[in-house]
């Protein structure tokens, strides 16, 4: 039995909610950033003023944009592998929906508890790979190969310095559960110094960049969106995508850059927690029920700043070359961050 | 081969050997499967419909070729049949971002055949729309550079700042894009008052604009890395393929026909720098002209200053006919060297025009230079050589 706010929930009861709590924690996420940073900072970036006729400001604009790609024709190509065309969006959507299932939103607020949330997290990243490359080879066209191939190349080259920069925060919080590790920045000491907590963004820095960088290059998004690419692979993969199938593709991009975030803001934030040495609590059993109504806006306002971080260098930066991010990812990023795992195992070995 | 001197630089060395290694692959015939891709007649970097037809060996080009002529609108042969003053209605449209640049040529090889002179108040008005033009033409270019690598931000600001140009333009002459605005003899009319302290604002807005980009984009490492040794081509190869404007001064060679011919215009009364760049590559491609744009702003700021009073229009007759004769004139436009040919034989309309549009040579280099880079360098390459599609297809 779960207890939620003194509320004792039956078994169907928590199903329900964890299916309902997942939709929301995809869906609402990956609207705001959209609504935010894809229409509103990017027009402010470039001086327009982005959608304002659907809604107030132009909130509502994502509502009729998803009600113009459900009326369009489902086109599937002739030559395409119709059923791996069909079955690659929903691969790379439930990757996201996997993703979302270990991050902890409250003291009790979480879907599943795993005690490796850390490897599970990482690994199950992975399959959106997996739908990445069967798009591209069901589509039956040149770009959507390249676009594929390159989306594969470059997926698998950051998964590594974004395993690595992870396993400092693994090593420093001496635990891969993820509710620990929140639990464990919020509760900390930075020599004595309890008034932060210690979030790992402090001293786990070079890790942190490491791994915003690696984010970065997961979500496909400039200066690592060669996969997509508009002015070199028309849309790469999504190329022969249209209506609902894109729209799942579409949703899924902004999904995926919200979990991870929330995962980001997990690990080096403090999560859903703030330090809790302002309350006076010493552990997890000490805090009050009502932070499971607090901690999902805690984390997802840690969850906006750091998109608006990955979406800030989107707007700014033109792309690498493909060679150019494989050595990026070979030659800096994962010396730096073998260097940064030395460096905390020592530091916990001798402090 | 005497390319290969020891006067290049390393990047020009390394892009020449991997040219050389393109080549040995596509003879010697190894064991791999290559796979064609075509790029454009519909692809969003080709501007309009270049198809370029790549032959790939893994993400490396063994061997291009661009395919022109989807956009030929037979402007050559329908000057035929048109009267002088009706011609330039057409030529507008060749080098659509740059248009009252594409008349000039024209109208002087005109006024060279009827041994007629423009006032000088009308050459220099003709001088400075033809610099407000080449701003026009190339802060287009500066913003679509960025575009071309995944920089969304820089296009919208060239487009805001172009947009105070055209503004210009329009009220000066009554058209954005298509001024019509040259005439045998002079210009249809004398400038709108307030335009002078109008564009010297505007100038100065643009040169904002260009220090902009220039911090924005040229200073940028990942732009750098994306330019910077790419696309070489060396001055003998650039003067071998006829290249021109800035894709040769890019290369060393110091040619600018605004300064090195004689000309009506007005060029020679302002005090300007022609920039070259020793590299070659993508980005001296891209800077010199960013360079020019600036440079640019600076003639007009100083022809505005120096204006000459009087008419625009010398005295011609109104029915144009032009004597028999032949004439060539080329001035330098915003994509390099524009030149028409006009063979008269007397009646109302030329007899035979040759156009020589300057994208139509800049793109022939595209097969050599294309040889042994990678998918992402075609398009930044491709950008870098600036062609529009209504110069390469008349």
């Amino acid at each position: 039995m779960l207890s939620l706010l003194a509320v004792e929930i039956p078994y169907w009861g928590q199903s329900l909610l964890r299916v309902l709590g997942g939709l929301v924690a995809v869906l609402l996420p990956a609207g705001t950033i959209v609504y935010l940073f894809l229409f509103k900072m990017m027009s402010f970036m470039q001086s327009r003023l982005g959608p304002m006729e659907a809604g107030p400001y132009g909130s509502l604009q994502l509502v009729a944009e998803v009600g113009k790609w459900l009326q369009k024709e489902d086109i599937i190509p002739d030559n395409a592998d119709k059923k791996i065309f069909k079955i690659a969006p929903i691969v790379v959507l439930v990757s996201t929906f996997l993703l979302v299932a270990v991050v902890p939103f409250g003291p009790d607020a979480w879907f599943t508890n795993f005690e490796t949330g850390v490897f599970y997290a990482l690994a199950v990243s992975s399959i959106s790979v997996l739908g990445i490359l069967m798009a591209g080879w069901a589509s039956a066209n040149k770009y959507s190969l390249l676009g594929g191939l390159r989306a594969a190349g470059q997926l698998i080259a950051y998964e590594l310095p974004m395993v690595l920069a992870v396993v400092g925060v693994v090593i420093q919080a001496g635990t891969m559960n993820l509710q620990q590790i929140v639990v464990a920045q919020n509760s900390g000491a930075i020599f004595g110094f309890d008034f932060l907590g210690n979030p790992y963004i402090l001293t786990q820095f070079v890790g942190f960049v490491v791994f915003m960088i690696a984010v970065q290059a997961e979500l496909t998004q400039t200066p690592f969106d060669m996969p997509i690419a508009e002015s070199e692979l028309v849309s790469g993969y999504m190329t022969e995508y249209s209506g609902f199938r894109f729209l799942i593709f579409f949703i899924s991009e902004f999904a995926t850059a919200g979990v991870f975030t929330m995962i980001a803001a997990t690990l080096f934030l403090g999560g859903w927690g703030v330090p809790f040495a302002w309350f006076g609590w010493s552990g997890i059993d000490d805090v009050s029920n009502w932070m499971n109504l607090v901690g999902p806006v805690i984390l997802i306002t840690k969850m906006l700043l750091l998109t608006f971080i990955v979406m800030w260098v989107r707007f700014s930066y033109p792309r690498f070359r493909e060679d150019q991010l494989q050595r990026f990812a070979w030659k800096v990023l994962i010396p730096v961050s073998l260097v940064n795992i030395m460096v905390t195992a020592v530091f916990k070995v001798v402090m | 081969m005497t390319m290969l001197d020891d006067k290049l630089g390393d990047r020009q060395r390394l892009s020449y050997i991997a040219a050389q290694a393109a080549d040995a692959r596509l003879n010697v015939e190894l064991e791999t499967e290559g796979m064609t891709l075509n790029i454009g007649p519909q692809h969003p970097a080709t501007h309009g419909t270049l198809r370029i037809i790549a032959r790939l060996d893994g993400e490396q080009v063994v061997w291009a070729e661009p395919s022109a002529g989807y956009m030929h609108r037979g402007y050559e042969k329908l000057t035929e049949v048109r009267t002088y003053p009706q011609v330039t209605t057409l030529i507008n449209r060749i080098d659509w971002l740059g248009s009252f640049a594409n008349e000039v040529p024209f109208i002087l090889a005109a006024e060279k055949l009827m041994g007629v002179e423009a006032p000088p108040r009308a050459q220099w008005i003709r001088t400075i729309l033809f610099e407000l033009s080449r701003i026009a033409n190339v802060s287009l270019f500066l913003g679509d550079l960025g575009v071309q690598m995944g920089a969304v931000t820089p296009v919208f600001l060239a487009f805001r700042d172009r947009e105070y140009v055209l503004n210009l333009i329009e009220s000066a002459t009554g058209g954005r894009f298509h001024p019509n605005f040259d005439r045998i003899g002079g210009l249809k009319d004398d400038l709108p008052a307030g335009w002078v302290q109008e564009t010297k604002q505007v100038m100065k807005k643009l040169r904002n604009f260009c220090d902009e980009i220039e911090t924005l984009l040229f200073g940028n490492e990942i732009f750098q890395s994306r330019m910077r040794g790419i696309g070489v081509i060396p001055r003998e190869v650039a003067l071998q393929y006829g290249l021109s404007g800035a894709n040769l001064r890019a290369s060393g060679v110091d040619w600018d026909l605004r300064r090195d011919q004689e000309s009506p215009l007005a060029w020679k009364h302002a005090d300007w720098k022609v920039f070259t760049h020793p590299d070659g590559d993508s980005f001296a491609r891209s800077w010199i002209r960013l360079q020019e744009t600036r440079e640019a702003t600076k003639i007009v700021d100083q022809l505005l200053d120096g204006m000459p009073a009087g008419p625009v229009m010398a005295k011609v007759p109104k029915i144009i006919k032009v004597p028999e004769g032949e004439a060539w004139v080329s001035t330098e436009n915003p994509l390099g060297e524009m030149g028409y040919y006009v063979v008269s034989r007397g009646d109302l309309g030329p007899f035979r025009v040759k156009i020589r549009s300057a994208s139509f040579n800049n793109i022939s280099i595209v097969p050599w230079v294309l040889r042994g880079v990678y998918v992402p360098d075609i398009i930044t390459i491709l950008a870098s050589l600036y062609f529009i599609l209504g110069d390469i297809d008349r």
